[in-house]
């Protein structure tokens, strides 16, 4: 099996692509795919500070590498979950792999904060990965505004749009398709812009690309991600691409620029008010995040309280 | 071969030589889902495992909150 770029002997093949590479040939591809989508999509410019949300993943550390070694001015920013082990481990990778790249990183804490995922899931009696969703969209955006970045990339790849997008196809959630988009410009002065450069690199390039640059990510899964519906579409979808490959590829890419334009635009009003207490765009008087941690105060407060008498 | 897959952490031993493809396969792994590992090169899925390779068969997927 010979690259089809340089026909030295191929490392990698790509059935999506019908397509084999050697490494270097690799990663050169690999670059270049991300390097295009935020050119093509214009997600940022080099002027621009980007905040990159790094999870100690695959995706996460590969991207922020990617933007890195393109030259763009990244600062990583890590969210520690408290999610026992995973969470440390997590937080541990991340560290080291801005310390071995000499990238400035913001490590916020939650479980020094009293706000854990799994407390508040528990206390609160969501699903963890709707309270760990609730909380990350907060940080993001909070600490972009604060810090003034304009922009906030994540490691969403393909697979990850696909599954989003089947789920959303699967219950015509109109609202939701209108703005799955790999740009999503701010709907408020307190947002800013989120992208997704990796949109079009399935999990499996981004796997391998994060292998071959010997990038030590976090292979353990979230303990919460067990029997996650999301899992549930990956693998359809990995099914129908094994049958057909590039089938993940066209679905989204056929969506984004047949379906997507017909769609009744997505409402460019953001929140309408401002949050009462931190003063992020809200729905209410206070949002989403705020709301979530005055229940868990509120739910702990009474556990305390019936534990004392 | 031994196996050892991740991140189920996951002890197989298979005998006699096999295509990584097949490998994969008889691991219940779609193509595309996992990579093939010996020592720390990765090994393409057309390649062929020898009886008494170390391999390391990683899964690709990660889910979760999006
Ligand atoms: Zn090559
Ligand atoms: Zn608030």
């Amino acid at each position: 099996m010979k690259c089809t770029r340089c026909k030295a002997p191929a490392q990698v093949q790509l059935r999506a692509h019908n397509a084999n590479f050697c490494r270097d040939c690799f990663l050169f591809i690999f670059q270049r795919q991300v390097e295009r989508a935020i050119e093509k999509e214009r997600m940022f410019r080099r002027d621009e500070p980007v905040l990159v949300a790094v999870s100690g993943g695959k995706d996460s550390l590969a991207l922020w590498e990617v933007l890195h070694g393109l030259g763009y001015q990244t600062t990583g920013l890590h969210l520690s979950l408290g999610i026992g082990s995973y969470s440390d481990v997590s937080t541990e990778k991340t560290a080291a792999f801005a310390a071995a790249n000499g990238l400035p990183l913001i490590t916020v804490r939650l479980a020094e904060a009293g706000m854990a995922v799994p407390e508040v899931a528990g206390l609160t009696r969501r699903p963890a990965c709707s309270a760990c969703g609730t909380m990350k969209r907060h940080y993001f955006d909070q600490l972009a505004i604060d810090r003034g970045f304009p922009v906030v990339a994540t490691g969403h790849n393909l697979d990850d749009e696909a599954a989003r997008l089947l789920g959303n196809v699967l219950h015509w959630q109109l609202p939701y398709l209108a703005r799955q988009k790999p740009v999503l410009e701010p709907t408020h002065p307190r947002f800013v812009r989120k992208v997704k450069p990796l949109f079009r690199v399935s999990e499996y390039e981004t796997a391998i690309y994060a292998f071959l640059k010997r990038i030590d990510y976090v292979v353990d899964e979230c303990p919460n991600a067990v029997g996650a519906t999301q899992l549930v579409y990956k693998e359809m979808l990995n099914r129908l691409e094994a049958a057909s490959p590039g089938s993940k590829l066209t679905f989204v890419q056929d969506f984004l620029s047949r379906a997507q334009p017909v769609l009744p635009a997505a409402t460019g009003d953001g929140p309408p008010q401002t949050c009462a207490q931190c003063g992020m765009p809200a729905f209410g008087e206070i949002c989403g995040y705020c709301r979530l941690m005055r229940e868990t105060e509120q739910k702990r407060e009474r556990r305390a309280a019936s534990g004392a008498a | 071969m031994r196996i050892t897959v991740l991140p189920r952490r996951q002890q197989v031993e298979i005998a006699g030589r096999r295509r990584a493809a097949d490998v994969l396969r008889e691991l219940g792994f779609l193509p595309g889902t996992a990579m093939v590992i010996r020592g720390d090169e990765l090994v393409p899925e057309s390649a062929m495992l020898e009886a008494d390779d170390d391999i390391e068969v990683r899964s690709v997927i990660s889910g979760g909150a999006p």
